[in-house]
């Protein structure tokens, strides 16, 4: 009896992680996905009517509208953020003096909940007393800035606040792909007469392909989960102008009562991140091979 | 010539430098502006602008967060909710990353057949969005007693926790020499004793790096906060979003920057202490498997 705990101790150890993975995880998803099949409302029930709740999903304005976002808003967040970090990180790496504070400076925001951050930058942005007084205190008299309540503009109040938080983030992981950089490689271009903008576009760049995708994966993923900044900044207003499909959700199943939709639309969005995930995973077994 | 070039390599980093506390600015900025403001009483706000310094500090805002400000129809200030946020954050840390030590060592050193299979269905668990298990998790805890707990809340974090603090784990045990083990199983050792007595003493980086990301994403999490507490165990973060939009006799944007920096004021403190091992978490969770 002794001898055979000994000898399954690792599957036993194992085992409650195992339990929970299979009912919490996957369980719950097709448990979810069985749910966005019915037409369930104030309370799961199990009349399946097949795919009519996603054809009131895609028919329902509201999702448009943060299906839409999602996209505005992954797009500019990833390409700035992305843009800003590796800038960063290149200007970093130039032997500069004060490096260590500087680089703390950039990447604390990352410790911050969004909800911190976005009950300051709603602050910071807001319409009356905000950056518009400030810079007419300066001396730009007329000068707006009324994004917060703007029905177009709300939605780039998320991406400004998202990119504060994150850009350092993604310098951070660029800088260290910078100094994995073999320095012959660099210094035998310099020698062949490259000038250093042609070195880091041709060789250096190259190289950072892995930390590029890394990093897409990374705030992909933020930005999927950005459910908290949008409730701290927005609320998702004004309206539902800058809701996103995890506030679309949120409201759909708790303050609706509309479970059926709720599931269908967290649904879209597992779909949505293993569309991302499936072919990075894939490559990265492949390079392991 | 020569003299020409220096100075011209002098200029681009000068130009360099200034970009980077340029940025150092701005990402410092939101800070600055929310604890001075948290430091001017509601005349000076109306009166003055974000970048001013408060010319009559005052702890009054700071005060008022912490002991008598509304967060919906409580008015007994952010600490509460400050003290629910540490009955969460601890057990939770420790029971997950315990389990996490345990099953990344089982993981690493101890294969069985299907070993490797258990590891990539738990790493799927690092990138679901929770909207796709929300639901179901609400019934279960529902079905166990435990809506609306402190133990519930716990529980969450341990189960969605796991797959983090076990890929830390797993990845740091799969650099450690497997001769080690293997002696000490022709010396008699068991399990146990192999974990305790070899891997144990050589985990310290590992656990400070575990339960720091531990620590901020438990103490930083919104959206498990708000489904699952209710009035009473809300943690922080919950409370903080109430307080913001509960405006009974008008807004005090004081009282909800000095809320704000109570809610960060942890994590921010872990990231400054421990800022390297903080990188290193995040780096870790970026680069996973």
């Amino acid at each position: 009896m002794l001898n055979f705990l000994e000898k399954n101790l690792p599957k036993i150890v194992l085992a409650p992680t195992a339990v929970a993975m299979v009912v919490c995880m996957y369980g719950f998803i097709v448990w979810t996905g069985l749910l966005s099949l019915t037409k369930s409302r104030m309370m799961p029930q199990w009349d399946f009517v097949g795919l009519d709740q996603y054809s009131r999903l895609f028919s329902n304005p509201r999702w448009d509208v943060a299906v839409d976002n999602l996209f505005v808003f992954l797009i500019l967040f990833i390409v700035i953020a992305l843009v800003l970090g590796l800038l960063l990180a290149i200007f970093l790496d130039q032997k500069i003096r004060v490096e260590g504070a500087i680089r703390t400076i950039y990447l604390y925001p990352m410790a911050i909940s969004f909800i911190v951050t976005g009950t300051a930058w709603k602050w910071i942005l807001n319409p009356g007393l905000g950056i518009e007084k400030l810079m007419n205190d300066w001396g730009f008299a007329g000068f707006e800035f009324r994004w917060l309540v703007e029905q177009d503009m709300a939605i780039y109040c998320i991406v400004i606040a998202a990119i504060w938080q994150s850009s350092g983030f993604v310098m951070a992981l660029f800088l260290a792909g910078l100094r994995g950089v073999d320095e012959n490689l660099t210094k035998a271009a310099k020698m062949d007469g490259a000038s250093t903008v042609r070195l880091y576009w041709h060789i250096i760049l190259p190289l950072m392909r892995p930390v590029f995708f890394s990093a897409i994966v990374i705030l992909t993923h933020i930005a999927i989960k950005s459910f908290d900044l949008v409730q701290a900044l927005t609320g998702g207003g004004p309206g539902y102008a800058s809701d996103l499909p995890a506030n679309f959700m949120y409201t759909y199943t708790f303050n609706r009562s509309q479970i059926g939709i709720g599931a269908a639309s967290a649904m879209i969005m597992l779909f949505g991140v293993l569309a991302v995930l499936i072919p990075y995973l894939y490559s990265e077994l492949r390079e392991k091979e | 010539m020569n003299k020409f070039n220096l100075t011209n390599i002098n200029f681009g980093r000068a130009i360099i430098y200034f970009i980077l506390f340029l940025f150092a600015f701005i990402y410092l900025a939101p800070l600055y502006v929310m604890f001075t403001t948290s430091l001017k009483d509601i005349e000076e706000i109306r009166s003055g602008n974000l970048m001013a310094l408060p010319l009559d500090p005052t702890l009054y805002a700071w005060k008022k967060a912490w002991a008598t400000a509304c967060t919906g129809s409580e008015c007994k200030g952010l600490a509460p909710y400050f003290w629910n946020s540490v009955r969460i954050v601890f057990p939770a840390v420790i029971i997950s990353t315990i389990l996490g030590a345990f099953n990344g060592y089982a993981l690493a050193k101890w294969k069985f057949k299907g070993s490797e299979f258990l590891f990539g269905a738990l790493l799927f668990g690092c990138f679901i969005p929770f909207q796709v298990i929300l639901l179901p998790m609400a019934k279960l805890l529902g079905s166990l007693g435990l809506a609306n707990t402190v133990t519930g809340l716990v529980l969450v974090h341990v189960i969605y926790g796991i797959a983090f603090t076990t890929l830390f784990f797993r990845n740091y045990y799969v650099g450690i020499p497997t001769e080690l083990v293997k002696a000490a199983k022709l010396d008699g050792a068991s399990f146990l004793k192999i974990f305790r007595h070899i891997f144990i003493p050589l985990s310290t980086p590992i656990f400070v790096v575990t339960i720091i990301w531990q620590f901020t994403q438990i103490w930083n999490d919104f959206l498990f906060g708000v489904v699952y507490s209710g009035s009473g165990t809300q943690p922080i973060t919950v409370a903080l979003n109430n307080l913001v939009n509960t405006s009974v006799g008008g807004k005090e944007y004081n009282v909800d920057m000095a809320a704000a920096i109570i809610a960060a004021l942890p994590t921010l403190v872990v990231y400054v202490i421990a800022g390297k091992y903080f990188v290193r978490g995040l780096t870790a969770g970026a680069v996973k498997g």
